[in-house]
C-alpha cells in the first residue's frame, strides 16, 4: 500500500488556482476518467426507458411515427420531390441521423441542469454529462436503424461504394451535436431561457435540413447558405451514401468544415463556462 | 517538504450576493455577452478579477488570505459556523469551484465526500449504484470490483442488491450511500458534513473506518458541525470564521476556541431575531426564547427535577400564517453529544395551522439533566422544509434542584440523565 501511494504521488500534483479567460482543453484529464463517460451513459441508457412497457421499442417508434406522418402529408398529399426514390424510406434515412442529433442536442443543452447535484458536488471534466447523453442517444440509433435495414430489403435499395463513407458522416454528425450540445448545455447552466429556445430551435432547425426534402430542390445559388447548417449537407450524404444515390461533395464539404468550427466553438466556449458552472447552477 | 500534501496560499474566493433576478441574466444578454467575449478578453488581461466599476458590497468575500499546509496522514478538522467558508474551502479543495485568488498545490489523488449519496440515481439497482457513485466519486471499475463485496456487507444489504434503490427505505438508502463513501480511498479525502446523518450504531462504524483509512497514510479533511465526531478523530483543528483562519491548532483546542470565542461572542449576545447562525426557509422564523418556572417566572437556570417551560415566540414569513409546523429542541452537552431531543414528531402534536404570530411552549416536567452548561438547538419545519434551524440557540445552565428530594449531590460522571425512579424491596 505505503508504495502505491508514493507511486501516484509523484504522478498527481494538481495546481489549483484562477485560470485565465481561455484555456487549453484538458484531452488528458479527458482520457482519465473515459471510465465515468462510459458509466454515465450507461446509466442514461438504462434509466431512459425504465417503468416503460415499450422500453426500446420506443427508439424505433419515434422515428417510424414521424415517418409515417411525414410520408402522409409532405409525400403523399404535398407531392415533395425525392429524387426518384420512395417516399418513406428517403423520409426515414434522413429522419436516423436527425433524430439522433436533434434529441443529443435536446438532451445535451438540458443534461448539466439536470445534473447540477452533481456538478456542485464532485469534481470531473463537465463534458463527461453532454457526451455520456449523446452517447445513449448513439444506442436508439443503432436501434431505429435496424428498421431501415428492413426498408432496405423491403423496397430493394441497397447501398454501394458510398457506404464505406457512413462511419466518417456518423462522426461528423456526433462532432456537430457534440459542439452544438456543448454550448447550448453551458447557456443553459446560466441562462435558463435555453431550456424554452432548445424546442424551437430544433423545430426550426429540421425545416432548414433536408430530412422531408431532397437538397436538390434548393437552388444551386442558394446552396451555400443551407449548406452552412451542418446537418444539411452532412444528412444529404447520409441519405445518398446509404441509398446510393450520387454524394454532393461540395455541400458534404460546407457542411463538415462548418461542423469543425461549431466542435471548435463549442469546446471552447464550455472549457471558459466550466469553471464557473458549480458557482451558478 | 514532498511530505506537505496540500499547500494552500493566499487562497480567496469572492461570491456575488444580491437577488437571484440580479444574477440570472437573460437571454438577451447572453447574445451581446457573447458577442462581447473576445473585447473582454482583452479588457480582462489589464484588470483583477473584480473590476473597479462594480459595487462592492454586492460581493462577499467566502474565504480571503487562506494560508496553510497539511502532511501526509494528517486528519484536520475544519469548524466554523454556517457560511464561514468551510464548504467553499472543500469546494475549492476539491476543483468544484475555483478560486478567485490564492493558488492550492495537492500532491495525491483527492476523493471528495460532499454529499451522502453522489451520483445515486434511483431508478437504478444496488449494484448499479454502486458502482456509478464509485465511478464518479473517482475509483475505478476494477477497485469497486474488488471492494464490491465488502460495501454490500458494510452497508448490510446483501438481499436488496438487485432492487432499484428507490424502492429501498430511507436507512438502508444511507447505509448504502456510506458504504460506498467509507471504501474510497484516494490519498487525501475532503469530507464535508456526510457523518451528521444516520443511525448512531452506524455512524459509529463509518467513523470507525475513517480512522482506519488515515491509518494507512491517507490524508482527511473534515469538516463538520458536529464536535464529538470531529474531536474524536481528528488531531487537528482549523477554525474559520467569515473566510479567514481564526486559529489552527490541536482539535480540542480548536474546539474550545470556537465555542467560547467564535460563538459566545458573535451570535448568542445578539437579539435573536438579528441572528445569522441559523439556516431554512425562513417561512416561520424564531423572534425570542425565554425559560419560564411553572408559575410563568422568567428564570435564567434550571433547576432539575422541576418543571420548567422553554417559550419561543415566532413569527411567520407572511399575514397567511404556517401549515403542518413542526418543532423541537435539541439539547446537547458542551462537546457536541446530544442528550436528547423532544420534538412536536415525538408526541405527535404537529400544528396543522399557526397563525402570523405567537407563541409555543415546552413543558418538561421534573427536568432531568445533570448539572452542568448544555447546548440548546431548535428547529421549526413546515411540511418537510426547514423553516428555521439555529444549532446553537443558547446555552442552558442546570442547577441542582435536588431531583430525587433525597439531598445526594449528583455529578456529571455518574449519569448523564435522571431517571424518574424508585427502589423498592419485597421479601
Amino acid at each position: 500500500m505505503p508504495f502505491k501511494i508514493m507511486r501516484e504521488f509523484a504522478s498527481h500534483e494538481i495546481i489549483i488556482e484562477p485560470k485565465r479567460a481561455w484555456i487549453a482543453f484538458q484531452w488528458k484529464e479527458l482520457w482519465r476518467y473515459r471510465e465515468l463517460l462510459r458509466f454515465l451513459t450507461v446509466r442514461d441508457i438504462k434509466v431512459r426507458y425504465k417503468q416503460t412497457v415499450l422500453g426500446g421499442l420506443w427508439a424505433i417508434l419515434q422515428p417510424f411515427m414521424s415517418m409515417v406522418v411525414f410520408t402522409i402529408f409532405f409525400g403523399m398529399l404535398a407531392k415533395i420531390p425525392s429524387d426518384n426514390l420512395p417516399y418513406p424510406i428517403f423520409v426515414y434515412t434522413a429522419l436516423l441521423p436527425w433524430q439522433f442529433f436533434s434529441n443529443g442536442i435536446s438532451n445535451a443543452g438540458n443534461s448539466l441542469v439536470a445534473s447540477s447535484h452533481l456538478i456542485s458536488k464532485v469534481y470531473f471534466p463537465r463534458i463527461i454529462i453532454p457526451a455520456a447523453s449523446l452517447g445513449a442517444g448513439l444506442l436508439d440509433f443503432l436501434i431505429a436503424f435496424s428498421i431501415l435495414i428492413v426498408m432496405m430489403l423491403y423496397y430493394g435499395i441497397f447501398p454501394g461504394m458510398g457506404i464505406l463513407l457512413l462511419p466518417f458522416l456518423m462522426l461528423m454528425i456526433v462532432i456537430a451535436a457534440l459542439g452544438v450540445g456543448m454550448i447550448l448545455s453551458a447557456l443553459n447552466v446560466a441562462y435558463r431561457d435555453f431550456r424554452y429556445v432548445i424546442p424551437f430551435l430544433v423545430q426550426f432547425w429540421l425545416f432548414a435540413t433536408p430530412v422531408i426534402y431532397p437538397a436538390s430542390i434548393v437552388p444551386e445559388n442558394w446552396r451555400w447558405l443551407i449548406n452552412l447548417n451542418p446537418m444539411a449537407g452532412l444528412i444529404s450524404a447520409f441519405r445518398s451514401s446509404l441509398l446510393n444515390t450520387p454524394i454532393l461533395w461540395n455541400d458534404l464539404l460546407i457542411s463538415g468544415a462548418v461542423s469543425i468550427v461549431l466542435f471548435i466553438l463549442g469546446i471552447s466556449y464550455f472549457t471558459r463556462m466550466e469553471r464557473r458552472f458549480a458557482d451558478i447552477i | 517538504m514532498n511530505n506537505i500534501v496540500i499547500k494552500a496560499e493566499n487562497l480567496g474566493k469572492i461570491y456575488r450576493i444580491g437577488s437571484a433576478e440580479d444574477r440570472e441574466k437573460t437571454f438577451r444578454e447572453a447574445i451581446t455577452d457573447m458577442a462581447a467575449a473576445p473585447f473582454r478578453r482583452i479588457r480582462n488581461a489589464f484588470s483583477s478579477p473584480v473590476s473597479n466599476d462594480v459595487n462592492p458590497s454586492e460581493f462577499i468575500w467566502a474565504l480571503k488570505d487562506v494560508n496553510f499546509e497539511v502532511k501526509r496522514g494528517e486528519i484536520v478538522g475544519i469548524i466554523g459556523r454556517n457560511g464561514a467558508g468551510k464548504s467553499t474551502l472543500l469546494k475549492i479543495l476539491a476543483r468544484i469551484t475555483e478560486p478567485t485568488e490564492g493558488k492550492v498545490i495537492l500532491r495525491g489523488r483527492v476523493g471528495s465526500l460532499l454529499e451522502v449519496g453522489t451520483g445515486f440515481h434511483s431508478e437504478l439497482t444496488g449494484e448499479e449504484n454502486i458502482y456509478l457513485s464509485g465511478t464518479i466519486l473517482g475509483m475505478n471499475s476494477n477497485e469497486i470490483s474488488r471492494k464490491f463485496d465488502e460495501i454490500v456487507a458494510f452497508a448490510g444489504i446483501e438481499r436488496f442488491i438487485h432492487t432499484p434503490v428507490k424502492y429501498y427505505s430511507s436507512g438502508m438508502y444511507m447505509r448504502l450511500a456510506f458504504a460506498v463513501a467509507a471504501h474510497l480511498e484516494t490519498e487525501i479525502l475532503l469530507i464535508d458534513e456526510v457523518l451528521a446523518v444516520g443511525d448512531a450504531v452506524f455512524q459509529t462504524k463509518c467513523l470507525a473506518k475513517m480512522k482506519n483509512i488515515t491509518g494507512e497514510g491517507h490524508t482527511v479533511l473534515f469538516v463538520s458541525h458536529n464536535m464529538a465526531a470531529v474531536g474524536s478523530i481528528c488531531d487537528r483543528g482549523v477554525v474559520l470564521d467569515a473566510g479567514r483562519i481564526l486559529i489552527d491548532s490541536g482539535m480540542q483546542n480548536a474546539i474550545n476556541y470556537y465555542e467560547k470565542d467564535v460563538f459566545q461572542n458573535k451570535y448568542l449576545s445578539k437579539p435573536i431575531i438579528e441572528r445569522t447562525d441559523r439556516s431554512g426557509t425562513g417561512d416561520i422564523i424564531l423572534t425570542s426564547f425565554r425559560i419560564e418556572d411553572e408559575e410563568g417566572r422568567k428564570i435564567d437556570r434550571l433547576p432539575n427535577g422541576h418543571t420548567v417551560k422553554l417559550v419561543f415566540d415566532y413569527r411567520t414569513r407572511d399575514e397567511k400564517g404556517a401549515k403542518n409546523v413542526d418543532l423541537g429542541i435539541l439539547v446537547e452537552r458542551e462537546s457536541g453529544e446530544r442528550v436528547f431531543q423532544l420534538g412536536t414528531r415525538f408526541t405527535g402534536q404537529q400544528f396543522p395551522y399557526l397563525g402570523s404570530k405567537g407563541s409555543l411552549t415546552c413543558t418538561i416536567k421534573r427536568f432531568p439533566l445533570v448539572p452542568g452548561r448544555y447546548r440548546l438547538g431548535t428547529y421549526f419545519q413546515c411540511g418537510s422544509a426547514a423553516a428555521d434551524y439555529i444549532t446553537a440557540l443558547t446555552y442552558l445552565n442546570v442547577v441542582d434542584g435536588d431531583f430525587y428530594g433525597s439531598n445526594y449531590q449528583i455529578y456529571e460522571n455518574e449519569t448523564r440523565i435522571l431517571i424518574d425512579g424508585t427502589w423498592a424491596h419485597q421479601e
